[in-house]
C-alpha cells in the first residue's frame, strides 16, 4: 500500500465517530464521512476504528474492501465517475471510458500522478434518460461522448490551476 | 413548527393549510428538479425564473416550485404551469421572459416552445393530453409535480398522511394488514412477494420487530425508486408508519443508496419534518404508538438488494447474504422478525388505506394489482418514468407511451429486470407486463427497468454485459456463482473477440442451469438469465459469431467491417469530413471508397450517413 503523507485531523475523526455515539453497526458511514474529508479511508484510521466501536480490526478491513464506496488508497482531488449502467452502456459509455483514459493517461481504477483525477466506472446512477453520463464529485454530466467528456474535464483542469 | 398532539390538531392544521396561505388565482410554476432534468440545466432554468418574476414584479401573483422528477427526462427541463397545466418541454434559461410575459402575464401560449407530439405532429399545449402522460396511470408519481419535496405542507396539501390519520383513528392493525393482504400488493422490488403476506408472517413472530424499506436501487437502468424518495419521501415514510403499526414495529431503517446524494438528502430532511410536527417519534398523534425512522446508507454493492444481505449490512457488516432456512420474517434485521419492502412498495400503501382494498385490486392483472413504474430507457424515443396499470401491453409502452424506437430503427428486443432478468423479442410485444406473464417468457419484473434494445445492439455483447456486471457483483462466497458466472463471461467474451467454437452454446446453457440450481441467494440463481434469454431467442446471432464469425449487430470489432454501398451513396462526402482516420475517399456526388487498412471501426461513418450507405457487413 502506498505510504501516504497525509495528515490525519484525529479531533475530525473522533467527532464523526461520536456523532454516530460509537454504533459499531454504523461502521461504514462513519468510513465513508470519513473518507468524504480526505477521498479515501486512510490505513492509518483502521486501528482507530476498531479500539473506538469495539470490533475486530479484520471486520473494518473487511467491511473497507467489501464496499465499492470505500477505498484505502488514496483517490484524487476529482473523483471521475463513468456509469456504466444498462442505458449507458448502449448509449457509448465504453467510448466515454476509452476517451478519458487516453486524455488522462491512467486506466479506470487508477489516480492521475498528481493527485488530481481518479477515474472509476460506477453501475447505474439513475440518471438513465440523460446517458452516457459521468460525475465529477457531486456534479452529474449527462448526453455527452467523446469530445464533449474532455470538455468536461477541462473545465474541472481549469479550475484546479487557477 | 408545532408539534400535532392529536388527530384534532392534525386536522385542524391541515384545514389551515386550505384555507390560509394560498392567494386565490395564483399561478404555480413546476420546474422538474429531477436527475435528468438537472443535467440539461434545470436550477438555470429556476434561476432565471426567479429573477424574471421579480424583475416583473409578479412575486405576489406566482410561486416557483422545483419539484421531484416529472418523468418525462428525454425533453427536460421540464416546466408545467397550473392551474391551467401549460406544458414546455426543454426549457432553457433563455426561454424564460417570454414565458413569463406571455404565459404568465397574459395567458397565451408561446407557440414555438409548446410540445409537438413526435408522433402525430400534433401540438399539444397541456400536459394532460401529452401522449406520454395521457396513457399513464400516475397513482404513485402523479403527485410529483405539485409537491416540494422538502415541504411537508405540500405533501399534507396533496392528501398526504390522511391514510395514517385513517390507519390510526379508524383502523386497527388487523384490519390494515387484512386490508393489505386482500389489496393483492406484491413487492415491488423484484420478487413480486405479497406484502400482506409477509406481514403477517412477521407480527406471528415474538421479538422486536422492523420494519425496513429497501432503497438500494442497484438494478443499472432503474432509477424509480430514486425519483420517488428525491420528489415525494414522505410517501414512503407515510407507508413505512402505517405498516408498523399494522405489525407492532417501533423502529424501522431506509437503506439507501449512497450513489443517490439527493435522495438521502430529501429523505433526511422530509424524517426531520415528520419527527418535528409529531408524526414520528414517542405517542404519534396521542395514539400511544411509538414508531421512528433512521438511515442506513449502502455502500455501493449490488448484492445489498438481497434481503438478507441487506440486514447484515444494516448490521455494520460485510453484505453477504446467507441460506434462507429461516426466513427473515422470523429472524431478520438483529434476529428479529423484519418486514423488508422496497420503496414503490411502501408508497403504495397510503394508497390502498386511503382508497381500499377493492379500488386498488381493480387496477391491474389478476394476481398483480395496481401499478407499476417502469425506467424506460436504451433505444427509444420517450425516455423516461413510465407508471402505468399492472397487464399494460409492452407495446403500448414502448411505441404508444415511449414513442417507438429513434431513427426509424427496428426493434429487436426489450430486457426486463435488471442483471437478473430476460430479454424479451418482438413475438411478445402484447405481453400484457405482470410478474407472472414476464416469468412465462423467461425474464423477470425485477424492480421495473425496460431498457429497449434495436437492430444495432448485439444480443450476444448484451449478455456478456451483464455477466460482466454480476462477475463484479458476486459476493463471492458460493461456489457455483462465483466461478459459474466468471466461466460463462470467459465463453462470451471468448464468443464476442471471435474465438467462439462449436459446442459453447450448449457449454453456456449447462454452466447456466448449474448456477440457476445451484446458488446460494437470489442474485446467483437468477444471473444466468440474460445468457439464457438470449440464447432461447436470439441464438442465431450466437450462431452466427461461432460460426460465421460474424456479428450482425455490428458491434463485437472483431466480427465486422463497414463497407460503403456504392448504389446507395450519394457521394454527399460527410462520413468522409467526419472519419478521424481519413479513411473515406470519392469525389463528390460519384460513391466514396473506404480504406479497410485504416478503418478502426469507431461507427461515426455508420451514425453519419443519411442514406443507409455505410453497411456492416
Amino acid at each position: 500500500m502506498e505510504n501516504t503523507a497525509v495528515n490525519i485531523d484525529w479531533d475530525k475523526i473522533d467527532n464523526i465517530i461520536e456523532s454516530y455515539n460509537r454504533d459499531r453497526e454504523s461502521l461504514l458511514m462513519i468510513m465513508q464521512d470519513i473518507s468524504d474529508i480526505y477521498n479515501y479511508l486512510p490505513p492509518e484510521t483502521v486501528p482507530v476504528l476498531a479500539r473506538k466501536l469495539g470490533v475486530r480490526e479484520s471486520l473494518v478491513y473487511s467491511v473497507a474492501s467489501f464496499y465499492k464506496t470505500i477505498s484505502l488508497e488514496p483517490r484524487g482531488k476529482y473523483i471521475i465517475h463513468v456509469c456504466t449502467g444498462t442505458a449507458c452502456h448502449v448509449r457509448g459509455a465504453e467510448k466515454i471510458t476509452q476517451s478519458l483514459e487516453s486524455d488522462l493517461g491512467i486506466n479506470e481504477g487508477q489516480t492521475t500522478e498528481d493527485k488530481m483525477f481518479t477515474l472509476e466506472a460506477v453501475r447505474c446512477i439513475g440518471c438513465c434518460a440523460s446517458g452516457p453520463v459521468i460525475t465529477v464529485n457531486q456534479d452529474t454530466h449527462g448526453g455527452l461522448d467523446r469530445s464533449s467528456v474532455l470538455e468536461v474535464v477541462n473545465e474541472y483542469k481549469r479550475s484546479a490551476s487557477s | 413548527m408545532e408539534k400535532l398532539e392529536n388527530r384534532e390538531d392534525l386536522v385542524r392544521y391541515i384545514n389551515s393549510l386550505k384555507s390560509g396561505g394560498k392567494k386565490k388565482n395564483k399561478k404555480l410554476v413546476s420546474v422538474c428538479g429531477g436527475p435528468g432534468c438537472a443535467v440539461y440545466g434545470a436550477e438555470k432554468v429556476e434561476a432565471a425564473l426567479v429573477d424574471e418574476i421579480a424583475a416583473q414584479g409578479l412575486q405576489d401573483e406566482v410561486e416557483i416550485k422545483t419539484t421531484g422528477c416529472h418523468g418525462f427526462c428525454e425533453k427536460g427541463p421540464i416546466l408545467v404551469i397550473h392551474p391551467e397545466g401549460i406544458f414546455y418541454p426543454q426549457t432553457k434559461a433563455e426561454h424564460v421572459p417570454e414565458i413569463v410575459e406571455k404565459t404568465i402575464k397574459n395567458g397565451e401560449l408561446v407557440d414555438k416552445r409548446v410540445f409537438k407530439d413526435p408522433a402525430s405532429k400534433k401540438k399539444t399545449p397541456y400536459e394532460k393530453d401529452v401522449p406520454f402522460y395521457k396513457l399513464q396511470k400516475r397513482i404513485i408519481t402523479g403527485n410529483n409535480g405539485l409537491i416540494n419535496p422538502r415541504s411537508i405542507d405540500d405533501y399534507f396539501a396533496c392528501g398526504g398522511y390522511k391514510a395514517l390519520e385513517k390507519a390510526l383513528f379508524d383502523l386497527d392493525p388487523d384490519t390494515i394488514l387484512n386490508e393489505v393482504k386482500t389489496s393483492g400488493l406484491r413487492g415491488r422490488g423484484g420478487g413480486g412477494f405479497p406484502a400482506g403476506i409477509k406481514w403477517a408472517t412477521a407480527k406471528r413472530h415474538e421479538g422486536s420487530r422492523y420494519v425496513i424499506c429497501n432503497a438500494d436501487e442497484g438494478d443499472p437502468g432503474a432509477f424509480m425508486d430514486r425519483m420517488i424518495l428525491e420528489g415525494n419521501p414522505h410517501s414512503v415514510i407515510e407507508g413505512m408508519i402505517i405498516g408498523a403499526y399494522a405489525i407492532g414495529s417501533h423502529e424501522g431503517y431506509v437503506y439507501v443508496r449512497y450513489e443517490y446524494p439527493l435522495a438521502v438528502k430529501n429523505l433526511t430532511e422530509a424524517l426531520k419534518a415528520a419527527h418535528e410536527i409529531g408524526l414520528l417519534g414517542d405517542n404519534i398523534l396521542g395514539s400511544g404508538f411509538n414508531f421512528d425512522i433512521h438511515i442506513s446508507r449502502g455502500g455501493g454493492a449490488f448484492v445489498c438488494g438481497e434481503s438478507t444481505a441487506l440486514m447484515a449490512s444494516l448490521e455494520g457488516k460485510p453484505g453477504r447474504p446467507r441460506a434462507k432456512y429461516v426466513h427473515t420474517v422470523e429472524k431478520g434485521f438483529r434476529q428479529n422478525p423484519t418486514v423488508l419492502n422496497n420503496v414503490e412498495t411502501w408508497a403504495n400503501v397510503p394508497v390502498i388505506i386511503n382508497n381500499g382494498a377493492d379500488m386498488f385490486s381493480a387496477i391491474g392483472t389478476e394476481k398483480s394489482k395496481g401499478t407499476k413504474i417502469f425506467s424506460l430507457v436504451g433505444k427509444v424515443m420517450n425516455t423516461g418514468l413510465v407508471e402505468v396499470p399492472m397487464g399494460t401491453t409492452l407495446r403500448t409502452i414502448i411505441f404508444d407511451i415511449g414513442g417507438g424506437i429513434p431513427k426509424k430503427k427496428k426493434f429487436k428486443a426489450v430486457q426486463t429486470g435488471g442483471p437478473s432478468g430476460g430479454c424479451i423479442p418482438e413475438q411478445f410485444l402484447d405481453l400484457g407486463v405482470d410478474f407472472d406473464e414476464l416469468a412465462k417468457v423467461g425474464s423477470i419484473m425485477g424492480s421495473g427497468g425496460m431498457i429497449v434494445m434495436d437492430e444495432d445492439t448485439c444480443m450476444v455483447d448484451v449478455a456478456r454485459y451483464f455477466v460482466d456486471f454480476l462477475k463484479d457483483e458476486s459476493c463471492g462466497q458460493c461456489n457455483p456463482c462465483r466461478e459459474g458466472i466468471k466461466q460463462m463471461l470467459h465463453i462470451l467474451t471468448e464468443i464476442c473477440a471471435g474465438n467462439g467454437k462449436e459446442g459453447d452454446i450448449e457449454l453456456l446453457e449447462e454452466l447456466g442451469a448449474m448456477v440457476q440450481k445451484f446458488s446460494l441467494c437470489g442474485l446467483g440463481t437468477s444471473a444466468p438469465n440474460p445468457v439464457l434469454t438470449t440464447i432461447l431467442y436470439f441464438r442465431n446471432e450466437y450462431e452466427a459469431h461461432i460460426r460465421d464469425k460474424k456479428c450482425p449487430a455490428g458491434i463485437c470489432k472483431p466480427l465486422f467491417h463497414y463497407e460503403i454501398d456504392a448504389d446507395a451513396c450519394t457521394g454527399c462526402g460527410v462520413c468522409a469530413r467526419k472519419c478521424p482516420q481519413e479513411a473515406i475517399t470519392g469525389e463528390k456526388k460519384k460513391p466514396h471508397e473506404l480504406d479497410q487498412s485504416k478503418c478502426i471501426k469507431c461507427g461515426i461513418c455508420y451514425d453519419a450517413c443519411k442514406f443507409n450507405a455505410v453497411v456492416i457487413k
